[in-house]
């Protein structure tokens, strides 16, 4: 168990998950600064969180020099809104020089000159250029009430202008809904992708962290939903994205993209400082290890 | 991967075909396999996947053997052998799994018991040496049975990483249907053979593998028609989903769609 994990979730011996090998670089590109305030959130980001800050380009690039020293495959975006972040498009053509990249947007702020610009850079590119898009219902009376009044019209208008250029992105959705349901809406959000003009619909669901903003929109994790040694026996670690990642702030490097509210996460100030392994002892290790989810592609 | 059996190919400097998933389609295989030998192919590797998509797998195992093929065992081939209850292809999208489980499920039933023990004993990598450089065949990357390597979603300093990591000048894969080749900046040479079962995604039914002159390191990737509508028909006597029919009638792809990177989703039709 490491030195540092809180004493709050140190009741069982946490199991560790090697890092196997570096092979995804995440970036909080946009810190914690949200034009959105959602209600899920896991990291409450908002308009007013500065817990990380905003990355310059130089700085990004310091850690995508690093990271194709250490044979690194691909990078991620995120935020926070990435496009709050002014050298966002020179920060994502310096990423597809490296590799496949790939930014999530809740599209709000996509204009048609954005729009094109980030059409060129894929085109010139040989790594895909990935566009994810975060939308939670498809109707304004669906979504707004958990990403706000006027999201669901704005996000649209981005993904047309997306759509216009020829990109083509991914909607990802937080799964807010119940197990029973979940065919028939996953098939609803390709035709309504369709309808708007994306032939090529793509859809990612994404599980619920009972952290951050979330936790009081739904709950927090109970006292059994926390992993220990036994949950790890016979579990291929290569299906946790923390064997594979590290997710860069302007903090430093963490474990992974949905754990940089935990002190203890912080792993090093440089990626080869982290190449260690991590004790699971967050709640929401619990969630990727119980729904196998990932946040990549 | 280290502890698995890896068959050593030896030296080998001659005319050298290499193929990917033949996923049950005997008549592609049969046809990319005289292909071969009509170009002079002194030796014929098959990097794994025998079976799914397509109708009747037990046609596979005749072929190989009459062609005296090296087979590589991909994931569906090492599900078989262990009996287990999915492919292990490594989707992770509920529509992709769907029909991949469908295709897993038909050939699962129709492989018998001494096909299963065959396809146990295969090995997990094959290593040669040629033109004095270091061969890997293996299925879908050098350390993981259904790692994608994707042209699009693989970096150069990833590849590179891997083939160090493997001790390979050259590593050759498949898994993902796509063929594709790549030299990298310090001369080691990633080849996507692609895959013989399955139509590239391209709108044309013709299918791919890579052939190797005498000495060649570097892929020529060869176009092979075949009977498709005489697959597309035995399949639909099968039972096997239209979708999977469609497939091999037009040369889209209409399945296991959302694992593939934008680049590559943009070029196919659905």
């Amino acid at each position: 168990m490491s030195p540092i994990a809180p004493i709050a979730f140190s009741r069982t011996a946490a199991p560790r998950v090697p890092l196997l090998a570096l092979d995804t670089v995440w970036f909080q590109v946009a810190g914690t600064l949200c034009n959105l305030t959602c209600h899920h959130c896991f990291v409450s980001c908002s308009p007013t969180n500065h817990a990380h800050e905003i990355m310059d380009r130089r700085e990004v690039r310091r850690y995508l020099d690093e990271a194709a020293s250490l044979g690194a495959n691909d990078t991620y975006f995120t935020g926070g809104e990435p496009f709050l972040n002014r050298e966002i498009l020179e920060i994502l053509e310096d990423a597809l020089r490296f590799g496949p990249t790939t930014v999530l947007t809740n599209a709000t702020l996509i204009t048609p000159s954005r729009a094109g610009a980030l059409s060129a850079m894929e085109r010139s590119s040989r790594y895909s250029l990935e566009i994810r898009v975060s939308l939670d219902g498809l109707t304004p009376e669906t979504n707004d009430p958990i990403r706000g009044e006027g999201c669901f019209d704005a996000t649209m208008a981005g993904v047309r202008e997306l759509a216009n250029v020829g990109l083509s992105p991914i909607l990802t959705v937080a799964q807010t809904w119940g197990d029973d349901e979940d065919r028939s809406l996953r098939e609803g959000f390709h035709e309504f992708l369709r309808s708007n003009g994306l032939d090529h619909p793509r859809v990612k669901i994404l599980p619920l962290f009972r952290i951050g903003r979330e936790a009081s929109r739904t709950r927090g994790y109970a006292a059994e939903e926390f992993l220990t040694e036994e949950h790890m026996r016979g579990h291929d670690p290569w299906t946790l994205q923390c064997s594979t990642s590290r997710m860069v702030t302007s903090r430093g490097v963490y474990v992974c993209p949905i754990l940089i509210d935990s002190p203890d996460a912080l792993m090093g100030k440089t990626l080869a400082e982290t190449l260690r392994p991590f004790p699971l002892s967050h709640g929401a290790c619990h969630t990727c290890w119980a729904t196998g989810a990932s946040c990549r592609n | 991967m280290t502890e698995e059996p890896v068959a050593d190919l030896g030296v080998f400097d001659g005319p050298l075909a290499t193929l990917g998933g033949p996923y049950n389609n005997h008549l592609a295989l049969r046809a990319v396999l005289e292909d071969a030998r009509r170009r002079g192919a002194e030796r014929i590797i098959c990097l794994g996947d025998l079976g799914g998509f397509g109708p009747n797998p037990g046609k596979i195992y005749p072929l190989l053997a009459e062609f005296e093929v090296v087979t590589i065992a991909g994931n569906y081939d090492r599900s078989l052998a262990e009996r287990l209850a999915d492919c292990g292809c490594g989707y992770t999208h509920p529509a992709d799994n769907h029909f991949a489980q469908l295709s897993y499920d038909y050939t699962n039933r129709r492989t018998t018991d001494a096909e299963r023990a065959w396809l146990r004993a295969l090995p997990a990598a094959g290593r040669m040496t040629r033109g004095g450089r270091r061969w890997l065949f293996c299925h879908g990357s050098p350390r993981r049975v259904n790692e994608f390597l994707w042209e699009s979603g693989s970096s150069d300093t990833f590849l590179e990483r891997l083939a160090r990591d493997a001790s390979a000048d050259q590593v050759l894969c498949t898994h993902t249907g796509l063929h594709w080749q790549r030299l990298l900046p310090s001369g080691a040479r990633f080849v996507n053979v692609g895959a013989v079962g399955r139509p590239a995604n391209d709108g044309s039914p013709t299918v791919w593998y890579a052939f190797f002159p005498a000495g060649a390191s570097e892929a020529e990737f060869v176009p092979v028609a075949y009977d498709h509508e005489a697959l597309a028909r035995e399949m639909e006597g099968e039972g096997l989903p239209r979708e999977f029919v469609e497939t091999i009638r037009t040369g889209w792809w209409t399945t296991c769609l959302e694992i593939l990177p934008a680049k590559e989703r943009a070029r196919g039709k659905y």
